[in-house]
């Protein structure tokens, strides 16, 4: 177990030097010019200067990797000279409202699908898995866009136009201020991300478990007499969980480093709207900071997905 | 009153290719503390017929009846079956690490077996049974091996746990589908040879589903021979292999080699059984069999007394041969009646 650990950070960390090599790469080598692009448009010739001698652009090119790779592992994501901030603040206001997204979001998307998904697979072809799929299939064929924009019309719009206003339009209150005005601001976004991504899980849940239930030890359950509901929820469920659990973490995991659309839509300023932003006024070291730390995201994901298989699974476990 | 009477059991399943009858018209009683072993070819619907007794079966149509210490388990209720299931009835299947849970120990799903039924129990109670069980079928250090999963178990090892959780309630008949197949020879032995000292301990009766005629000549007290989903011979044991009525009987006999020789799963008669989804009235043996006449393409043999025997029925169209008797001094149970070798050497898996 502790070696399957150890084996699967020094991976992840091999994964990491391999990405920030590759952003060295792209950002800092190929374009000619990196103090003019890193300075922005309007920069001044010795704000340039200043940042060609900050960069040690006149050193060789290895030594600039290997004081990128230090002032990284110093938690330095270099100096945005757009906003005249460090990237880290800029990054670090951005996570929590990314992170109030996803992980409301991944939540109410996995209770419905996995409930979804465990109910049809109990009654496949019934009346309520025929119900379930259409339903699911209906939200999962919709744009995120589309999704959010009918949710803002229906429950903002529309309602604020009969002098009901529970929801915001949009924008983020953070958590430190109350969690009464944080849930309504979260209330949309959230449902937009999840009720697009519980398909996925609804049919991911009920192939797993039609898969579970045909097995021989849950044959074996019911013959020891168990209830009908006791096989199948620690029996058949336990066994099915592992796909899922798989799938929901590199799913979060990739959602950390932005929700694009979800953010967009709802003016939220988390990850996905600043890397979008950043793109649009080419603020490269932004860019960086957030493809870093994406990348950083889903190999972290990675690593507690494997841990907790190791943890469902005692065969994993035990070699 | 046997313990379990099963009368005119049908089952079939509706399928996109047609109906398919995997069960027509069984019959057979099951004696308190006896061992009826049923044989036959693969597909022949041993397994339905049993599960479809304790409502394991699903989307199945199901007609007949099954009393058990009198009372009727199909169509029974639920939470009647599940108090029958576990508690009265301990079931064991062919391949026993797949039919254990591979998430919990073992000693969890023992003690999970009886506190689902014996609910005043404590789990420090439910878990020392659990050892004293283990250590009853013979898995060494049990107490120590009670925290372990199915898969540090060998193939015999985990037949024997679960030989132990079926019987943790002293249930008054065990099933047992295909125990040994999926275990090699010498293992075979050992926990057929567990089975035995657990019947007589605690007077269970067993039905012991098997391909292997050698078992059966080892375990048991009467045999039922099935084919496409019917009884075609029912006889105690001696009776059947000494005095085989049936044609089908006798095909499965004669595929048994010489003493001495391989022992392999039953292939014995040219042919394939028959599609399940065509039932027409005619021996459903006919195509296969090498006695066959007229009145076998047009009419269904039913299940009648064939010898002074009572309880020797035999489902076929040949005269019926009352002039046999038991004459012959017959090896006592455990011995070897005809050409097989009860201590097996080798086995050919065809799985
Ligand atoms: N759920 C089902 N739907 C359709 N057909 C089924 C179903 N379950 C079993 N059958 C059919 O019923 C027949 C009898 O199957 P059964 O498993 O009882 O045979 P068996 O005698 O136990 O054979 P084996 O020795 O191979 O275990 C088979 O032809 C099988 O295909
Ligand atoms: S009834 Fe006819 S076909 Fe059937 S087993 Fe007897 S002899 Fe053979
Ligand atoms: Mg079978």
């Amino acid at each position: 177990m502790l070696r399957f650990l150890v084996r699967r950070i020094v991976l992840g960390i091999l994964v990491m030097w391999l990405i920030t090599l590759a952003v060295f790469a792209l950002f800092f080598i190929a374009p000619n010019d990196v103090a003019r692009t890193l300075a922005g448009r309007q920069a001044t010739p010795e704000t340039v200067a200043l940042i060609a001698h900050r960069l040690g652009l006149d050193q060789p090119i290895w030594k600039q990797y290997v004081d990128f790779v230090s002032r990284l592992l110093h938690g330095d994501l270099g100096y945005d000279y757009y906003h005249q901030t460090p990237v880290t603040q800029i990054i670090g206001a951005a996570i929590p409202i990314t992170l109030s997204v996803v992980i409301g979001g991944a939540i109410i998307w996995l209770v419905m699908g996995v409930f979804n998904g465990v109910v049809s697979a109990v009654r496949p072809r019934s009346f309520i898995d025929r119900s379930l799929t259409v339903f699911s299939l209906f939200f999962y064929s919709m744009p995120t866009f589309l999704l959010g924009l009918l949710l803002l019309y229906f429950f903002y719009f529309r309602l604020t136009l009969r002098g009901i206003t529970i929801f915001p339009a949009g924008g983020y209150a953070p958590l430190g201020e109350g969690p009464g005005q944080w849930v309504l601001h979260m209330v949309l976004p959230w449902f937009t991300l999840a009720l697009v991504s519980a398909a996925t899980y609804t049919r991911l849940t009920r192939a797993s478990m039609l898969d579970v239930l045909g097995e021989d030890y849950v044959r074996t359950a019911r013959s020891k007499g168990l209830s009908e509901r006791r096989v199948v929820m620690r029996h058949a469920f336990r066994a099915a969980m592992t796909p899922i659990v798989t799938q929901f973490g590199i799913d979060v995991g990739a959602l950390i480093g932005g929700v694009v659309v979800t953010e967009y839509v709802f003016s939220l300023p988390g990850l996905g709207k600043t890397a979008i932003d950043a793109i649009n006024l080419q603020d490269l070291p932004v860019i960086i900071g957030i493809v870093l730390f994406a990348s950083a995201a889903v190999v972290v994901a990675n690593i507690v997905v494997d841990l907790f298989y190791a943890v469902l699974d005692p065969r994993v476990r035990l070699h | 009153m046997a313990l379990l009477e099963v009368r005119d059991l049908s089952v079939s399943f509706h399928t996109p290719d047609g109906v398919v009858e995997a069960v027509r018209g069984l019959s057979y009683d099951v004696e308190r503390g006896k061992t009826l072993a049923i044989v036959g070819e693969s597909g022949s619907g041993k397994s339905v017929s049993t599960q479809t007794i304790t409502g394991l079966t699903r989307g199945a149509q199901i007609s007949g009846s099954a009393l058990f210490n009198g009372n009727e388990l199909l169509g029974a209720s639920a939470s009647t079956l599940q108090k029958v299931r576990g508690a009265q009835i301990g079931m064991i299947f062919q391949d026993p690490l797949s039919s254990l849970h591979p998430y919990y120990t073992v000693g969890w799903q023992i003690v999970e077996m009886i506190r689902a039924h014996r609910k005043e129990t404590s789990k420090k109670a439910a878990r020392a049974r659990a050892a004293e069980l283990l250590g009853l079928v013979g898995i060494p250090r049990a107490s120590q091996r009670i925290d372990d999963f199915p898969h540090q178990f060998s193939g015999g090892m985990r037949q024997r746990v679960m030989i132990a959780m079926a019987m943790a309630l002293d249930p008054a008949l065990l099933i047992a589908d295909e125990p040994t197949t999926a275990l090699d020879v010498t293992v075979q032995a050992q926990v057929l040879e567990v089975m035995r000292t657990l019947q007589q301990e605690f007077d269970t009766a067993i039905i012991l589903i098997t391909h292997d005629l050698g078992v059966v000549a080892e375990m048991s007290d009467d045999v039922v021979v099935m084919y496409a989903g019917t009884v075609m011979e029912k006889a105690p044991r001696r009776t059947l292999f000494y005095l085989s009525h049936n044609p089908y009987t006798k095909g499965l006999l004669a595929s048994l080699p010489a003493r001495g020789g391989r022992r392999g799963r039953l292939t014995p008669i040219l042919g394939t059984p028959p599609s399940l989804i065509d039932p027409s009235e005619r021996c459903p043996f006919a195509p296969r069999c090498p006695s066959a006449f007229d009145r076998c393409w047009h009419e269904r043999p039913r299940l009648d007394p064939v010898s002074h025997d009572a309880e020797h029925t035999s489902a076929c169209w040949l005269p019926h041969d009352v002039a046999g008797g038991l004459d012959d001094p017959v090896p006592a149970r455990g011995g070897s009646p005809v050409d097989v070798n009860p201590a097996p050497e080798t086995q050919e898996e065809s799985a």
